[in-house]
């Protein structure tokens, strides 16, 4: 058993909130950057290298990428031989609102969906907990922009929808956001499990780097024939057209029920944040 | 830093913007603009058009005035204000309808825009400009000026007057309805089958 303070997850989540708002992953950075070179639309490539000046204005100056510095998502691996001396689910909050007011972020949340007032801190965070062997407690912290967010679709197909229905869903959900979501997007598409999971399973195969496909060769192929469907809707960068519509597209898979096909479709923007650490 | 690719024409242009420069505006023009924009996004709409219900005035003057769809990130010491791009416009479409046909001529965020609120950009002559969704950092170095002026209480929401210069936008939706949202993305899947590489025609 292995003692991990909850001082040390809060401020790993503060320091993880501001890197993650300022500063990409590079395989975000490079994907874009590719992107610009096979861009034979000037348009596009304009666009393009607005968002690589941004990109380099942000790092430099340490300031938000984007204004809207999103919902904080939290996941944890938590080993299960791992004692937290504490409160797990208030040290993240804590780290949360440190990052976002000493790193001058936006807050965002609204504390009820309905009577919408600001929380002022941008908690509650989002947290996910899995359970993991060993005795470590590896954080992920991703900022979500909204405009992405509110993008997403979920579909309960039938099993007689099958592959093309899949594909089809998937390809509609990203023609109706259209230019809303700040594309070039990254796609994160869940399939299996029920109603809740497969949410959740599109949100996570957002986590996963750009140019890293599905260890199912079936799934690298269909994440491969996506993204070419995807970028030959014409859509483009911001939606002025071009052929960078997606940056990648990323699939997570869970068994299902014999009566159900659920896919979900959770979109990010280019600024695709995430940081992550293992205490 | 700017890598441009390509040159492009851009057209400089200065608030307050009338009916009659927007006309001379079309789908797709680059611009720079300077001059003053207010900041008005979901909750600060709903309280402008709740003003108007009332027949109260409103905190600012509409007429030929042009409104930022954004919240700016919080401003770090010595900086005039934080990050500050473009937000979805579509959730402001119920509310632009209104301050539009009261005198409002300009707005930028980005995405697209419902036929009502095209169709009270023709009746009025008024123009929707797109900035660069996610290019906030940038696009915050042109604003040299920001004071908050009403609806303190909603945060990042509240409205505040910017003094920007040389903020760069493309004319997304002109005054007569052209769509770069449309024309864009069609133009692009053209050149493509001029050169026999097919692409998606829907």
């Amino acid at each position: 058993m292995r003692t991990v303070t909850a001082l040390d997850i809060t401020r790993a989540v503060r320091e993880m909130s501001i890197e993650a708002n300022c500063q990409l992953p590079l395989d975000v950075t490079m994907r874009i950057e590719a992107c610009r070179q096979c861009e034979d639309w000037p348009g596009a490539q304009r666009v393009l290298s607005t968002i690589e000046d941004n990109i380099a204005l942000a790092t430099r100056d340490r300031v938000p990428l984007c204004q809207d510095t999103g919902m904080a998502c939290v996941f944890i691996e938590l080993g299960q031989d791992v004692h937290v001396d504490g409160n797990l689910v208030d040290a993240v909050n804590e780290g949360v609102a440190a990052g976002y007011r000493e790193g001058y972020l936006r807050k965002s949340m609204v504390g009820d969906p309905l009577r919408r007032t600001n929380t002022g801190d941008n908690t509650p965070a989002l947290i996910h907990v899995d359970v993991v062997e060993g005795d470590g407690l590896t954080l992920t912290v991703a900022p979500k922009g909204a405009g992405s967010e509110n993008m997403g679709r979920i579909g309960m197909l039938k099993p007689s929808d099958g592959i093309d229905g899949f594909t089809s869903f998937v390809i509609d959900t990203v023609r109706q956001a259209g230019p809303n979501p700040c594309p070039p997007i990254v796609v994160g598409v869940g399939v299996g499990g029920n109603f809740d999971q497969v949410a959740l399973l599109a949100k996570r195969a957002l986590l996963r780097p750009l140019g890293q496909p599905n260890r199912d060769p079936f799934y690298a192929r269909l994440e491969s024939s996506l993204l070419d469907a995807i970028n030959a809707l014409g859509i483009g960068p911001q939606g002025f057209g071009g052929r960078t519509t997606a940056l990648g597209v990323s699939i997570e898979m869970l068994p299902t029920h014999i009566a159900s096909l659920p896919v979900a479709v959770n979109i990010n923007c280019h600024v695709a944040r995430h940081a992550t650490r293992t205490l | 830093m700017t890598m441009t690719p390509s040159p492009e024409s851009v057209t400089h242009l200065e608030g307050p913007l009338t009916s009659d420069r927007v006309r001379t505006l079309r789908a797709g023009d680059s611009i720079r603009f300077s001059g003053t924009v207010f900041t008005a996004r979901d909750a600060a709409h709903r309280r402008l058009v709740e003003s108007m219900d009332k027949g109260e005035p409103l905190p600012f003057p509409i007429r030929d005035s042009v409104i930022y769809f954004a919240g700016p990130a919080p401003a770090k010491p010595g900086q005039p204000i934080g990050s500050i791009g473009p937000t979805s416009s579509y959730r402001m479409d119920a509310y632009s309808p209104r301050l539009l046909d009261a005198g409002l001529t300009g707005m930028i965020g980005k995405g697209t825009r419902s036929p009502e609120v095209i169709e009270a950009m023709r009746r009025n002559g008024a123009v929707y400009f797109a900035a660069i969704g996610g290019a906030a950092a940038l696009i915050a170095r042109c604003v040299r000026r920001c004071d908050l002026i009403c609806y303190e209480d909603l945060g990042p929401e509240a409205i505040r007057r910017l003094e920007v210069v040389e903020m760069p936008l493309v004319v997304a939706i002109d005054c007569e309805g052209g769509n770069l949202y449309e024309q864009g993305p069609a133009a692009y899947l053209e050149s493509l089958s001029d050169k026999g590489l097919g692409g998606d025609p829907a």
